[in-house]
């Protein structure tokens, strides 16, 4: 009986957020879906006939030279590269986002704020500007070749423009947000005493990171991961520009399908295969990380 | 570190709960990376040459530029009210949303509602963009309607997420025992949300606004296959300029929205200082 | 849902605005390629108010304007994506009567391949592609693809390709002999391999050349004239080369969308163009070649007799127009692209 009432309460408040949802992100999902089955047009576009085309090329490949068929190897690596940069890019983001947003939410109640903002100003330049200031600083003749010179630590600039590095000093800068904010929303809200507690039983500050901080602030982390890895799988403008465009990621390659490639249902096949994958590893991401009896979904 | 509670007796007299060892360094380190390019880009908008690396010599010349180009001005503030209405739009529906799933207990379909609330981080913007391009122009042809509300709706689901996770995750850890307290006092529903729930729940509301603030903003793709006619957003002007190169008039074009955003946040922090 | 009726307010009154406006034209062109000058003197001579708005690529244009109710007036497809625009009814056939300066298009761009005797399109901009090279790095001979394919010592790591698929497989079909469009497998194979062996000597594939060699991030690279040209200006060791093994020619053309709904204020555009002098303010600022003639006398002087702007006589025969290549073609191509970048 409560809980009949409580389903309805929460698809209630949920109804307009849904609504604008249905428009703005499931409806063309379902499109897509549609898309992924279908021959793809002359010119970009689709058309009938229904066709498992695009869905075959994901995975295999027809050689276009002596026709055989096999795993689609290139496939396999822009996805390989697109999953280990985004990896190392939340674990890098939390590494420096939770001292950042430990730091903030230890700070005075009134200036917390003003900490906050700090943290958001820089993203308020678009993420084009940033991406090209970001290429400024890391370039052969950038701020960090040049004083590393001046310092004689080095004779030569190190190329870290247009490298995999580059792509992930730019993911890095441009989700670290992502991250500390919600690491900052759970922090916050913490009883300080379960710190001292911990102090009194453990003594040691690891220990005490480990086995009180962490579970205790395990929603803003989860958040924190989710906000950041997923958007990286699917980032285009800082792998063209600091990458340099040689090595794509998946959303570079499901762009070039949807434009010069002219492939819509390959694009599309892609774009559902991402998202499939994206949804079973975060069933398992969470029910990894929920505790027993837990009660998150 | 200064407000903590008195040390217990037996440690050391400086000793803080709520310091860890090397987080303060990181956090300053942090702080030092994230400026370090934006001082590049200010620094750069008042360069002489025609480079964004060269430096040529003071000059405001592209601040001149950026002041006569009528169209990047309008992109700029295209930009701020499609992000300000879906900031705060995407704001309210997640709030009520994160309410709805965290706050019943769970219920038969709450997966499926978190699911279809994050379905627009999972969904690469290119494919959105094309699926929202195919479906909105039906919808324009038939309606004749080519106003900003396709980019609105847009903006405002894409950034339905970005506001939704941390309201969520603060509202997941949120004593209960307050509202009910309140509740005992006989204090209306409604106020008691008012006054107990949402005050404590501001925290996360306002870091989720300005992840949706931020993201809306920021964002390129869907907007560019979204737009039409006479819509282009900063982002899809500056898109536009890739094939070209960039000149030193889009540094003084962030760093004029910069400035802009520190005298309102600083008249903000005043004006708030001076009533709290 | 106060939110949804700021939205909703906030809707009625830029649809208001946008009604307000008496005679106004909605182009649509590639970002920063429209003369701000030119624009001003078109709405102080006219009354008319321009709207432009930017695409960053020919694909884009053309799935926007298929999905409909886009609202623009005027489009700038590349020459190899007219006729696509054409069969698929999106452009309309042009009223020469209303087009008096028509006249004034040089007689080498009347008669082209995508657009015999001009019915759809008058000329924007036309211009190459080819190899930008720092001769200060490198003192050989630049009129060659292998400067990108098979780099010389000197150059190996220091190397930007232009991320356009056409004009680089076209590039590289020709410079192993094929014709551009060609479906031939054994000219593809030596195509597929010639380009994986040298990509491992590009540093970047990427548009923008000119902030490059201009900072000699890069020493050479496959791109288009125009930001060669800068870029010298920047940097004079910076030349560029018109390869012998044949190099692609393309013009962007302004075609009138067949649902185009200020018809008269874009006739009046289109032949506003066409005079030299505005012709020469296109040219002045997006730095190609405009294909009006009378405009080289308006245009500033370092473009007129540039290297880079008018093809030097010895190599004129070698510049190719890059047709439109058949859906079974461009599926080939991608599938190399693709490789290419994995």
């Amino acid at each position: 009986m409560r809980r009949r009432s409580r389903a309805r309460a929460g698809w209630l408040l949920s109804a307009p957020a849904l609504l604008v949802l249905l428009v703005g992100a499931v409806g063309p999902l379902l499109v897509v879906l549609l898309y992924s089955f279908l021959t793809r047009g002359d010119y970009g576009g689709v058309r009938l006939p229904f066709s498992l085309e695009g869905w075959f090329r994901v995975f295999l490949r027809r050689d276009i030279f002596d026709g055989t068929v096999s795993l689609n190897t290139d496939h396999l690596s822009i996805f390989w590269r697109s999953i280990w940069l985004s990896l190392t890019t939340t674990l890098v983001t939390f590494v420096l986002g939770l001292p950042t947003a430990w730091f903030i939410a230890t700070r005075p109640e009134r200036s917390r704020p003003l900490w906050l903002f700090l943290i958001t100003i820089p993203f308020w330049t678009n993420l084009l500007i940033r991406t090209f200031a970001i290429l400024e600083v890391i370039r052969n003749e950038g701020l960090i070749n040049t004083v590393l010179m001046r310092l004689g630590l080095i004779s030569a600039p190190i190329q870290i423009l247009f490298t995999d590095w580059a792509t992930l000093i730019g993911m890095t800068y441009v989700y670290l947000p992502f991250m500390v904010l919600p690491l900052y929303a759970a922090i916050d809200r913490f009883d300080r005493r379960l710190l001292e507690a911990g102090y009194d039983l453990y003594a040691d500050r690891w220990r005490v990171l480990r086995r009180v901080i962490l579970p205790l602030i395990r929603p803003g982390i989860v958040a924190g991961c989710i906000l950041v890895f997923i958007p990286a799988l699917g980032a285009y403008v800082t792998p063209r520009v600091l990458g340099g465009g040689t090595n794509m990621m998946i959303g570079n390659f499901i762009e070039l399908q949807f434009g010069q490639g002219r492939n819509w249902p390959l694009g599309s096949a892609l774009a559902v295969t991402l998202l499939i994958a994206v949804m079973g590893a975060l069933l398992l991401y969470l029910r990894a990380t929920t505790p027993k009896g837990g009660h998150d979904g | 570190m200064a407000e903590t509670p008195p040390p217990p007796p037996v440690r050391r007299r400086t000793f803080s709960a709520t310091t860890l060892p090397g987080f303060a360094a990181v956090a300053v380190t942090v702080f030092v990376a994230l400026y370090l390019p934006i001082a590049t880009l200010v620094v750069f908008s008042f360069n002489a040459a025609n480079s964004m690396s060269d430096w040529g010599g003071f000059s405001l010349r592209w601040y001149e530029a950026a002041w006569a180009n009528r169209a990047v001005q309008e992109a700029a503030g295209r930009s701020l009210l499609i992000a300000t209405i879906a900031s705060l739009a995407s704001t309210v529906l997640a709030t009520l949303a994160a309410l709805g799933t965290t706050r019943q207990g769970p219920f038969r379909g709450r997966m499926a509602i978190w699911g279809a609330i994050n379905t627009p981080l999972m969904v690469p913007e290119i494919v959105t963009g094309v699926a929202l391009l195919i479906l909105f122009g039906t919808v324009r042809a038939w309606t004749g309607y080519q106003g900003l509300g396709y980019l609105v709706l847009a903006h405002t689901a894409f950034c339905i997420p970005f506001a939704y996770l941390p309201i969520r995750a603060r509202l997941e850890r949120m004593d209960r025992l307050l509202e009910l307290a309140a509740a005992d006092l006989y204090a209306s529903p409604r106020r008691a949300f008012l006054r107990i729930t949402l005050p404590l729940l501001m925290p996360g509301v306002l870091a989720g606004a300005m992840l949706a603030f931020v993201i809306s903003l920021d964002d390129v793709i869907i907007t560019e296959f979204v737009k039409s006619a006479g819509q282009d957003t900063l982002p899809t002007y500056m898109l536009g300029q890739f094939r070209r190169t960039l000149t030193p008039e889009v540094n003084a074009i962030a760093t004029a929205l910069l400035g802009l955003t520190l005298v309102l946040l600083t008249a903000f922090f005043l004006i708030t200082r001076r009533r709290g | 849902m106060r939110s949804l009726r700021l939205a909703a307010a906030t809707l009625a009154l830029v649809a208001g605005q946008a009604a307000a406006q008496d005679r106004q034209l909605q182009l649509y062109n590639w970002g920063d390629y429209t003369s701000p000058e030119l624009i001003a003197k078109f709405e102080a001579e006219t009354g008319i108010r321009v709207t432009i708005t930017d695409y960053d690529s020919n694909d884009t244009a053309l799935a926007k304007v298929s999905a409909g109710g886009h609202g623009f007036d005027l489009v700038v497809p590349s020459a190899n994506y007219v006729p696509i625009w054409i069969e698929h009814g999106l452009i309309q056939e042009l009223d020469h009567s209303r087009l008096p300066n028509i006249v004034n298009i040089a007689p080498e761009w009347v008669d082209v391949a995508w657009d015999p005797g001009r019915r759809y399109t008058v000329p924007w901009q036309w211009g190459t592609t080819g190899i930008a090279v720092n001769t200060s790095a490198y003192d050989g001979d630049i009129n060659t693809s292998d400067i990108v394919f098979d780099p010389p010592e000197e150059l190996r790591g220091k190397i930007n390709v232009v991320p356009e698929m056409a004009d680089v497989i076209s590039m590289a079909i020709m410079n192993v002999g094929g014709e551009p469009c060609t479906e031939d497998l054994e000219v593809l194979r030596q195509v597929r391999d010639m380009l994986l062996a040298a990509k491992p000597h590009w540093l970047s594939m990427d548009y923008d050349s000119e902030a490059k060699l201009s900072a000699n991030d890069i020493m050479a690279a496959l791109t288009w004239n125009g930001p060669t040209m800068r870029a010298r200006l920047n940097n004079p060791p910076v030349a560029y080369g018109y390869p012998v093994e044949g190099y692609p020619i393309w013009m962007d053309s302004v075609a009138l969308l067949s649902d185009a709904r200020n018809v008269d204020e874009a006739y009046e555009f289109l032949n506003f163009i066409m005079e030299p002098e505005n012709a020469a303010l296109i040219s002045n600022y997006a730095r190609y070649a405009n294909g009006i003639t009378g405009s080289e006398e308006f245009m500033d002087p370092e473009m007129r007799d540039a290297p880079e702007i008018v093809i030097p006589e010895e190599h004129r025969a070698h510049g190719v127009f890059l047709p439109t290549c058949p859906p079974s073609a461009t599926d080939l191509y991608a599938q190399i692209w693709t490789e290419l970048q994995s």
